[in-house]
């Protein structure tokens, strides 16, 4: 047990709390020093990240890093457990790389557009961390809880009609998600008698009868929860209107949070639902929402004129690729999964942002005017000769570079990380019929015929809105934008530019994680047997007491 | 006493879930309120429904005589947080009634 760096699995838990605390102590006028403080605890927060990561990764000697850190001191399944694997790592690197554009972008303009952004925004990071590290239900649903209410506030920030209205469903359906998370979870210890995760994947399999279907039930019901959050269809009504009126830096860190949900997914299915009797619980609930919401998602992201709400669309695309993905249960698909997962997330959340700075050139009305045009085909065709010989300008060149980027990552086209991570997704399930000498079975086909096709309906939709933006812009004004909103998208997709290159290792990385998440053995005796501090010898594996 | 508490959760649940489905967002509010009861009950009778029983585990104590102590912290968690965030939706609640003139959760009322 070496000191320090056990004590960094706390920090992105206790960052973000301090930082967020201490902001409030600064009068709204005090902006600068608000940023600063913001801006230091986020970087503090990515360096801690990326080291939690190296360490889960095998580095710093085997041995001295178990990645489990037990709360106050108390043993494992009695008290609360922090636990850092590959994946939950992978998870805190990705929300910390997220946010530093996102709070760069916010201080060029939206951070002054309400009260307290910085606080809520290390908030919102607060309840994301913990929700990646927890290794206990009820924790969880504190660190959800966290994590929501930070974002009802940041939703609304900026405030307005569009967006009060907006954060109000937005509140009443997680609010009632937020009550099924609890049905589930008290299900789940009136059946089981723990809530540690661990402790729940080792005593699953003594459960019989009619506690495991109350065990099996709590399960769904909690299903259901992170598939809210995960933006399944039929539950996902409520995320495009809510993603579509946040503010741009907002909208931003909001596309790793439908990522939780598909985090928890992952993690309960393979640790507690990964053999035994329950094995592969919901999995066809997965694969066949997940078609559904990639079908969904598909017609959305055809069908939306405005860009605010087809990058919400993309969210659904990509969730539900996600949970079609996982639904398939296959080690090599999930690892194209998680790669996938990093590579949309950073996409989508350059794209929230680029929407904004293309749109400032832009009425309101604009772009919907435009496709209400090109359908009936009255656009008057005479003014096109008048601008012959007007140079581009640069911020539209940048900005439509950025734009094309953005455009091959979201259909999955070469060479961004896009093509990569569906490459390996389609590699995996198409090789599947290979190793276990069968035919592909069919759902397999219609999710691979699915992913194509969302891939193409994301290019014409691109391709129809990079058109009408750049090519043919009915304003002709030159949208103002700073270098410090314009850095970091280029930021995010210079990072899966570095995903694409680096894709060797990262794809190594990321079988190894499905790997460990494969073999729940490895996790839980690393939580059981978590040594306490100031304490000799290593407590019993089997240390978890009748209640 | 545990039929009691199951109709009496089966009920609340049941109005409440029938008051967030309704159009107006006071409507909605007491529905999510009536489901919070109803949710921090069950979370109560999952540790088993015993009166006048200790949660401390003490030398020499059968334990069957004592009551479960962990749905308890978890309803106490769970009353903060679902009261919180309750008194949350409330601000917005007439934060939306100011700004769009109307208690229609919509934003605005249905067309006769």
């Amino acid at each position: 047990m070496s000191g320090w760096q056990q004590h960094l699995i706390i920090a992105p838990i206790v960052i973000p709390l301090i930082a967020g605390a201490l902001l409030l102590f600064f009068d709204e006028r005090q902006r600068v020093v608000k940023a600063m403080i913001s801006v230091v605890s986020t970087l503090a927060l990515a360096a801690v990240a990326i080291n939690l990561f190296r360490l889960a990764n095998g580095g710093g000697g085997a041995g001295a890093f178990d990645g489990v850190y037990l709360l106050g001191n108390w043993p494992a399944p009695f008290g609360i457990v922090l636990v850092v694997d590959r994946l939950s790592a992978l998870m805190l690197v990705l929300a910390a790389i997220l946010a530093i554009p996102a709070l760069v972008y916010a201080l060029a303009r939206w951070h002054a557009a309400g009260a307290h952004f910085h606080s809520l925004f290390q908030f919102l990071l607060m309840g994301l961390n913990g929700a990646f590290l927890t290794g206990d239900l009820f924790n969880l649903f504190v660190f959800f809880e966290v994590m929501l209410a930070a974002s009802y506030g940041l939703l609304m920030h900026g405030s307005g009609p569009m967006r009060v209205k907006a954060g109000l469903q937005y509140i009443a359906v997680n609010l009632a998600a937020a009550l099924c998370f609890l049905i589930g979870v008290s299900a789940i210890y009136g059946s089981a008698g723990t809530l540690n995760m661990a402790d729940l994947a080792l005593r699953i399999g003594e459960i019989e009868g009619e506690r495991r279907m109350l065990l099996e039930a709590g399960a769904a019901i909690l299903g259901v929860v992170f598939l809210i959050k995960a933006g399944m269809w039929p539950l996902n009504f409520w995320l495009p209107g809510a993603y579509s009126a946040a503010v741009a830096p907002v909208a931003g860190i909001f596309a790793i949070m439908s990522k939780v949900g598909i985090y928890v997914i992952l993690r309960l299915s393979l640790l507690v639902f990964g053999q035994g009797e329950s094995a592969g619980l919901g999995l066809n609930v997965l694969l066949y929402g997940g078609m559904a919401t990639i079908a969904f998602g598909t017609i959305g992201v055809l069908a939306s004129q405005a860009l605010g709400r087809l990058a919400s669309y993309s969210v659904l695309v990509s969730s539900g690729t996600l949970l079609a993905v996982l639904g398939l249960s296959n080690g090599e698909v999930t690892a194209g999964a998680l790669f996938y997962m990093v590579s949309s997330t950073l996409t989508i959340g350059a794209f929230f942002m680029l929407i904004e700075l293309v749109e400032r050139g832009q009425d309101a009305g604009a772009s919907v005017l435009a496709v209400t045009m090109e359908a009936y085909g009255d656009a008057d065709e005479e003014e096109q000769e008048v601008e012959i010989g007007v140079t581009m300008p640069g911020t539209i060149a940048v900005l439509g570079t950025c734009f094309a980027a953005c455009g091959i990552l979201l259909s999955g086209l070469p060479p961004l990380s896009g093509f990569v991570a569906k490459f390996a997704m389609l590699t995996g399930m198409i090789g599947m019929g290979a190793s276990a000498d069968q035919p592909v079975p069919a759902s397999v086909w219609w999710i691979v015929g699915l992913l194509i096709l969302s891939g193409l309906a994301a290019l014409i939709s691109m391709t129809r809105a990079g058109i009408r933006t750049f090519w043919a812009s009915m304003e002709g004004t030159v949208p103002r934008v700073l270098v410090m909103e314009m850095a970091p998208v280029m930021l995010l997709i210079a990072l899966t530019l570095t995903l694409t290159i680096k894709a060797g290792p990262a794809m190594h990385y990321m079988e190894e994680t499905v790997r460990n998440l494969q073999q729940p053995r490895t996790y839980i005796d690393a939580v059981i047997n978590a040594r306490r501090a100031g304490v000799a010898e290593a407590s019993g594996p089997d240390g978890g007491g009748g209640i | 006493m545990e039929l009691v508490l199951a109709i009496g959760i089966g009920i609340m649940t049941g109005s409440g879930v029938w008051l967030i489905l309704r159009p107006r967002t006071y409507q909605v509010i007491i529905g999510l309120s009536l489901l919070s009861y109803a949710v921090n009950l069950f979370i109560f009778g999952v540790g088993g429904v015993k009166s006048n029983a200790a949660p401390l585990l003490g030398e020499g104590v059968d334990v069957s005589t004592l009551t479960d102590p962990v749905p308890q912290a978890l309803v106490l968690t769970a009353i903060v947080i679902g009261f919180a965030t309750t008194a949350l939706f409330l601000v917005v609640l007439l934060a939306a009634r100011g700004l769009t003139g109307t208690d229609h959760v919509d934003g605005r009322e249905q067309p006769k």
